[in-house]
């Protein structure tokens, strides 16, 4: 891979808009167009639209995809009705995660494996060497698609004036091919916000005609161009994970307080299996570090990898942490010991930059929208 | 974006306004307020503080990150924006202005402090 950061289909759009750009996992991305917490207010309270080309597409067909992937993941891919969308990992032989994904059902036999930038080869390799005894093909569809979000309370009535599709009907984690803004598109009804939207899968020639067609619909009803910064608080204020930061190869999903996606009940053999089939069995005698959430009593604010304390030791673990812009307080997600990691558990602090700042320890999410 | 004519500017982007009676003001300029994102959070020298000029006195916390406050000038520290911490967001909205950080009865400034054209160059690379 060269170091020359790679750009999507939209970068043009993204400078013409002022965007204030950044390096992440090697595609040059807007962090922010103006103010991030604007934007992320914006897709709390009406809409923001996303440019997220940098995720990486595989598709696996084939009579046997379902197998290969069931094989290949820690999910049950086979119960996923089509034009259905399931989150699930991918971990190592030993239990550890490779990454997070999503698996959309597009048709029949054909499933597409939406994985994290940062690790879209890994997982690309992985799901190719996993299904070699399958009858199943694997394909590389990073540069086959651009993939914009619309994200927030007000984005099924922005996207249903530009689509005939039936948002109705689509359900979260579900997905449809359809036609929005006269451009072929995957509907899916997926996010990373915590709040209503839509992921929109299409070529990346037709990303800046749907761009447009997004913003021009979304005007009045208040949508904004939204960036990876307000993304981060947005996903961590719903308590969702990001690789690297709360899940890594040192972790299995149970570590990761997300043992459920691990489907040992399904048919056959899968990569990790029997490593964590004991995981699981020791985080049930005895428990790992906690993912818990952290709520600042002050301002200051906690980062990746400063030390959760408690009576003078340290007993935890920052993986994220950022200012709250729906809480208003700085707030973290941190893996803290099983002793410490009740919701309430007093004499909990951060060190930050060497003081101790109190911190109150609360179950995740931190932020739960109202359906 | 417009860097007043009758500031003086350090390479660590914050500004300096003419001493009266001696005390100056110091604040970050617009081009480092832009480059924080959101300020959320603002620790700053308290009055009766001592700050040495090119040397930390505070800091600024924003969504992404937290970047060291440098006083420009060395001096007394008489009166820190109580506004500004109840309100970081006035760096951002403002920073030559309702957005200033702490006045500064200067004892000392360096020789190397920039005019605003040259600032404008320095900021913007050239």
């Amino acid at each position: 891979m060269s170091n020359v950061p790679r750009h999507t289909a939209l970068d043009a759009l993204h400078r013409a808009l002022g965007a204030t750009m950044t390096d992440f996992a090697g595609w040059d991305m807007p962090l922010r167009y103006a103010s991030e917490r604007d934007e992320h207010n914006a897709v709390r309270n009406r809409a923001g639209l996303f440019d997220l080309s940098h995720m990486g597409e595989i598709t696996v067909t084939g009579p046997q995809a379902v197998n290969a992937l069931d094989y290949a993941l820690v999910g049950n891919i086979g119960t996923i009705g089509p034009g259905r969308a399931r989150y699930t990992m991918i971990c190592q032989e030993d239990g550890g995660i490779l990454d997070d994904l999503i698996v959309y059902r597009l048709a029949e036999t054909e499933y597409m494996v939406v994985a994290n930038a940062g690790n879209a080869q890994i997982v690309l390799d992985a799901i190719t060497e996993r299904a070699a005894g399958f009858d199943a093909v694997v394909r590389d569809d990073r540069d086959a698609y651009a993939l914009i979000a619309v994200q927030g309370p007000e984005s099924p009535g922005i996207l249903k004036s530009v689509t005939d599709a039936d948002l109705e009907g689509l359900k979260y984690y579900a997905g449809l091919p359809g036609t929005v803004a006269g451009v072929p598109a995957l509907i899916a009804r997926t996010g990373y916000t915590g709040e209503d939207g839509f992921e929109l899968f299409v070529e990346p020639q037709h990303a800046e005609k749907l761009w447009q067609a997004l913003t021009d619909a979304g005007k009045d009803a208040g949508l904004v161009p939204a960036g990876l910064s307000c993304r981060d608080t947005l996903r961590l204020e719903a308590g969702m994970p990001l690789y690297g930061h709360e899940l890594t190869t040192a972790l299995t999903p149970f570590d990761a307080g997300l043992g459920r996606v691990v489907k040992f009940e399904k048919e056959g053999d899968f990569v990790g299996r029997a490593a964590l089939q004991a995981a699981a069995e020791r985080a049930e005698t005895a428990p790992p570090r906690k993912l818990v959430g952290l709520i600042a009593q002050g301002r200051r604010v906690p980062r990746a990898g400063f030390s959760v304390v408690a009576d003078g030791k340290v007993i935890g673990e920052v993986t994220s942490g950022a200012p709250s812009p729906t809480l208003g307080r700085p707030i973290a997600m941190a893996y803290v010991d099983a002793a410490h990691a009740a919701p309430g558990t007093s004499g909990v602090g951060v060190d930050i930059r060497g003081t101790h700042e109190p911190y109150e320890v609360v179950a995740l999410p931190f932020y739960k929208r109202q359906k | 974006m417009s860097n007043p004519q009758q500031l003086r500017y350090s390479k660590e982007h914050e500004w300096l306004s003419t001493a009266e009676d001696g005390v100056a003001t110091v604040g970050i300029t617009e081009f480092a307020a832009n480059a924080l994102g959101d300020v959320v959070y603002a620790d700053l020298p308290a009055a009766g503080d001592t700050v040495s000029a090119g040397e930390t006195c505070g800091e600024l916390e924003s969504t992404k990150s937290v970047s060291d406050l440098y006083s420009p000038v060395s001096g007394e520290v008489v009166e820190s924006n109580q506004d500004v911490v109840d309100d970081p967001s006035l760096v951002n909205s403002a920073p030559f202005e309702g957005g200033w950080l702490f006045k500064v009865r200067v004892t000392d400034e360096p020789g190397d402090l920039l005019s605003a054209d040259e600032y404008d160059a320095f900021s913007s690379g050239n």
